[in-house]
C-alpha cells in the first residue's frame, strides 16, 4: 500500500435509523492502479462493514457499480482515483430513490425496460431445427452500437428530463427499443410504438445529450432517440398522406 | 427490516446550474429567443416599410443606433452558437451510410457548414446586387 491517501465522502442512509441521507468521511490509502470501487471495497473490508453498494465484475461489463462521483455519474470500477482530487464525494445514482447508502431502487427502470419489448419479435417463430435467423454484417452494423448497453443507468442519472418528470421512459429503454426496431429480424416496431412514440416516450426528450456524454459503452442513447423521432414523424406524415394503409 | 426508500428532491428552477453541460444546453435553448427577437425586428422593418418612407427610415435609424448594433452583434453570436450546437449533433440525428459504409460525423458537420457558406454568399449577392 502506498503512502497516498484519499478522503472519501460517502453518502450514507440507513432507512431504520436515518431521517435523511448524510455524508460520512473515510480516509483510504491507495495505489496508483486503484479505481473508486477499490477504495469503496477497502472501506467495506477495513473501516465500516455496514456500507452497502452494488458491484460485481470490476471490469465495466455488469453495469452494477454506477454511482455519482464528484457530481458525475460513472461506473466506480471505471474511474481511477489518480484522476481525482484528494477528496472525493460519492453518492448513489441521481434520480432514483435511495434504498440504503449507495444502493438505489431501480424498479421504475425495470418496468420501463419491459414496456418497450427489448427482444426480437420475429415474424414467424422458427424451431431450432429450422436454423438461424440470418442477418448480414451490414444489417448488424445498423444497430450494433445500441446492443452494447449494460443497463448501468448512468444515463438516467445524467438526464434532467427524467429528473423533472419520472414518467419519461428514458434513454436506455428508448435506445434499446431503437436497437430492436433497427434489427432486420424484428417486426415489433408497431407493437413498441404506443410506449416509444408517446409523450412520455421520445417526445419528452429535449436532446440535452447528457446521456450520451456519460455512457461508458458509447451507446449514444441521445442519437437513438433523435433517430426514432425522425422515423416516427415520417410515419405520422405517411399515415396522413395514405390513410387507406394501416401501418 | 423495513423499506423506506429516500427520494432526493431535484431543484425545479436551479437544476441547470449544477453541471456545465446543462448550462451549455440551456444556452443552446436560450439562443432561439434572441434569434426570434431578431426576426421580430426584421418583420417590424417590413411593416414600417409598408407604412411609408418616413416610418421606414425611423426604424432604420433605430436599428443602426449603437444599441441596435449591439443587439445585432449579440443576436449574431447566439445565432452562431445555435448553429454550431445543432450542426454538431446532426450526425447523431441523421447518420448517413454510403454503400453500407458509415459517413464520418465530421464530414456531415462540414457539409452543413459548407451549405451555410454557400447560402450566405447567395443571399449576400442578392442583397448587394
Amino acid at each position: 500500500m502506498s503512502d497516498r491517501t484519499v478522503e472519501l465522502e460517502i453518502l450514507r442512509y440507513d432507512p431504520e435509523k436515518d431521517e435523511m441521507p448524510r455524508f460520512e468521511t473515510y480516509t483510504v490509502p491507495y495505489r496508483d492502479d486503484w479505481v473508486v470501487l477499490d477504495a469503496i471495497n477497502y472501506v467495506k473490508a477495513e473501516l465500516d462493514r455496514t456500507l452497502s453498494y452494488r458491484w460485481s465484475c470490476h471490469m465495466a461489463v455488469c453495469g452494477s457499480c454506477g454511482m455519482v462521483v464528484n457530481g458525475e455519474p460513472v461506473l466506480a470500477c471505471h474511474a481511477f482515483l489518480r484522476d481525482y482530487p484528494a477528496r472525493i464525494r460519492i453518492e448513489p445514482l441521481a434520480n432514483f430513490p435511495v434504498e440504503r447508502d449507495l444502493v438505489v431502487v431501480i424498479d421504475d427502470f425495470i418496468d420501463k425496460l419491459g414496456s418497450v419489448k427489448p427482444y426480437v419479435v420475429a415474424k414467424e417463430e422458427k424451431s431450432v431445427d429450422e436454423g438461424e435467423y440470418i442477418q448480414t454484417p451490414g444489417e448488424l452494423a445498423r444497430f450494433k452500437q445500441y446492443t452494447a448497453c449494460i443497463n448501468c443507468l448512468l444515463c438516467y442519472s445524467a438526464c434532467p428530463q427524467y429528473a423533472l418528470n419520472e414518467s419519461f421512459v428514458g434513454p436506455a429503454a428508448l435506445a434499446l427499443a431503437h436497437r430492436y426496431n433497427m434489427d432486420s429480424r424484428d417486426v415489433g416496431r408497431s407493437a413498441r410504438e404506443d410506449v416509444v412514440a408517446s409523450n412520455p416516450g421520445i417526445w419528452e426528450c429535449s436532446f440535452v445529450g447528457a446521456c450520451s456524454e456519460v455512457c461508458p459503452k458509447s451507446v449514444d442513447p441521445a442519437a437513438a432517440i433523435q433517430q426514432t423521432k425522425i422515423a416516427s414523424t415520417a410515419d405520422y406524415f405517411l399515415n396522413f398522406l395514405t390513410p387507406w394503409k394501416k401501418t | 427490516m423495513s423499506r423506506r426508500p429516500y427520494k432526493r428532491e431535484v431543484s425545479k428552477g436551479g437544476w441547470w446550474l449544477t453541471q456545465p453541460r446543462y448550462i451549455r444546453y440551456m444556452a443552446r435553448e436560450f439562443s432561439c429567443v434572441l434569434i426570434g427577437a431578431y426576426v421580430l425586428v426584421l418583420v417590424t422593418g417590413l411593416w414600417r416599410l409598408s407604412e411609408g418612407q418616413a416610418q421606414y427610415e425611423a426604424w432604420l435609424a433605430r436599428v443602426e443606433s449603437p444599441a441596435g448594433r449591439l443587439f445585432a452583434v449579440v443576436a449574431m453570436l447566439f445565432a452562431l452558437y445555435h448553429t454550431y450546437t445543432w450542426f454538431q449533433v446532426t450526425p447523431k440525428a441523421m447518420p448517413l451510410a454510403v454503400n453500407g459504409k458509415k459517413v464520418p460525423g465530421a464530414v456531415i458537420v462540414l457539409g452543413h457548414w459548407a451549405g451555410l457558406a454557400v447560402a450566405s454568399v447567395l443571399v449576400w449577392l442578392l442583397v448587394v446586387n
